[in-house]
């Protein structure tokens, strides 16, 4: 069973503004096992790669998207990611990994 | 069946590139207030050992764990019949487990469903049986109908996605409008119309479970039809695999990413592998976690493919199914080691299509009693059953 993977609806684009968070029901956690953050829903899982990990994993409800971009620019030391990072946050909020509150 | 030895190499190499037994299913009880006439509970639960107690449960979670076990299922029988169900979910969740309850419902009363969220209970699979011996009645049977009502409500209040499993089979398919009506009415989140797997009881019953075509092919419609219409309950139908042409992947492989301990502390590589003659299934009361994962001989019998045998030895979709289900090869040949007969490469797929045939055709279904899981029934059958298990030996 799929919880997080079935949505078809639009999502609206995530703005740079926007504070999204974890989908309800969801749990991220990092898996010594796998190597990998992993993404926990009912009866399923998805292993994320490097980045994907680093994003979810700032998703708060707290920070804007903007402010994840700073903060991974800075903690990777490098600049140019806010096309990567929203590309990503609006793929996670159609796959409902991801959804914004208020 | 003949069972070779696993070369040395073939287990070192399977071995090496062995992952964690990711998925972890604890079957707490065989215990269960229903007595459903498709569970895939073995034939003779009523001869297995005394289940495990909590500490020992608690151990298999540690062990299980360390090992990378993540999502865990927690199943039986029923599992709210421990009355420590909350003192498990409260230290897997400690662990960091995400935690299936996958249940009946009945016993599920507002303040076990309050402990259960307080200790960390992430999802509940409610299922809907027949409650009742009137199998014909499955729908009228208000009682069952009032109860799994008020489960459903108490799920939703205390804020669960409400995913609802239906068991489907030839008594009650045609009953698929008012089933997903009722799943509507119950607001579920999630259907899951699981077509009857043939193992166990419900093997024992299969030419009284197994539905026609046409049957299966008008569930089919309707699903369609109500998807189209009601698009916020998502719906699953599980297609029996008799009507397919090639097998499921059954548990993505023997011993890679499944575990399954049984109530007596049985450690399997699916739950249904407990019947496979041969193979020695280890015990957890006797041996480590890992040694059962990544050693012991029942583990990695069917790991890799030295163990194939023609025609999926030289197939090139072995890699992709497996060679199907050892239960249901063994269960149809008489060998575990043969093709699913479900694939059509199968020189055995015959027996798959006999059967379906056979409950196509108006006149052929044998009309055999059913026979309902339950105590006394297990212990009756048993006596025909010439492997004792194990535990009871």
């Amino acid at each position: 069973m799929s919880a997080a993977g079935g949505g078809a609806e639009p999502s609206s684009p995530a703005g740079l503004q926007a504070k999204p968070t974890l989908g309800h029901g969801l749990r991220l956690q990092w898996e010594p096992a796998q190597n990998a953050h992993v993404l926990l829903y009912p009866e399923g899982m998805v292993k994320l790669n490097g980045s994907a990990g680093e994003i979810l994993r700032r998703c708060n409800g707290e920070r804007t998207v903007a402010e994840i971009v700073a903060e991974l620019e800075a903690a990777f030391s490098t600049d140019g990611l806010t096309a990567d990072v929203t590309a990503f946050v609006a793929v996670a909020l159609q796959k409902h990994w991801l959804e914004l509150r208020e | 069946m003949s069972l070779e030895p696993t070369s040395p190499l073939g287990a070192q190499a399977s071995t090496a590139s062995l992952g964690p037994p990711l998925w972890l299913l604890l079957e707490l009880t065989y215990r269960c207030p229903l007595h459903c006439v498709f569970c895939y509970n073995p034939i003779d639960f009523s001869r297995t050992a005394l289940e495990l107690s909590t500490a020992e449960w608690i151990r298999v979670l540690h062990e299980a764990r360390a090992l990378g076990s993540v999502q865990l299922g927690l199943s039986g029988g029923e599992p709210l019949s421990r009355d420590d169900l909350e003192t498990i979910v409260a230290e897997a969740h400690t662990l960091g487990y995400y935690i299936n309850l996958i249940t009946s419902g009945i016993g599920l009363t507002e303040s076990r469903i309050e402990a259960l969220k307080k200790a960390g209970l992430d999802h509940i699979q409610l299922s809907f049986q027949d409650s009742t011996r009137e199998v014909n009645d499955f729908l009228s049977s208000t009682r069952t109908f009032e109860l799994k009502s008020k489960v459903a409500a108490l799920i939703k209040r205390y804020e669960y996605p409400m995913v609802l499993n239906v068991v489907l089979h030839r008594l009650n398919i045609d009953h698929i409008e008012q089933i997903l009506d009722m799943a509507q009415e119950m607001k579920a989140d999630y259907v899951e119309l699981a077509n009857t797997q043939y193992y166990g009881w419900a093997w024992h019953n299969r030419e009284r479970l197994i539905p026609s075509r046409a049957q299966l092919e008008h569930a089919e419609a309707v699903t369609q039809r109500f998807r189209e219409h009601h698009r916020r309950m998502k719906i699953f139908f599980v297609v029996p695999d008799y009507f397919e042409r090639r097998p499921k992947a059954c548990m993505n492989g023997l011993g890679s990413v499944f575990l399954t301990v049984s109530p007596d502390g049985t450690a399997l590589p699916c739950h249904a592998a407990r019947m496979l003659p041969g193979l020695t299934f280890p015990n957890v009361r006797e041996a480590a976690v890992e040694w059962i994962w990544r050693e012991s001989p029942a583990f990695n019998h069917f790991r890799g493919d030295a163990w194939m045998k023609e025609p999926c030895r030289s197939c090139p979709e072995k890699i992709r199914d497996f060679g199907g289900c050892r239960c249901q090869a063994y269960l149809l040949t008489g060998d575990a080691a043969n093709t699913d007969p479900v694939c059509d490469l199968s020189p055995h797929h015959h027996l798959v299509t006999q059967m379906v045939e056979r409950a196509s055709v108006p006149g052929l279904a044998v009309e055999k009693p059913l026979v309902f899981r339950d105590r006394r029934n297990s212990q009756t059958l048993s006596e025909d059953y010439t492997r004792i298990p194990r535990s009871a030996q």
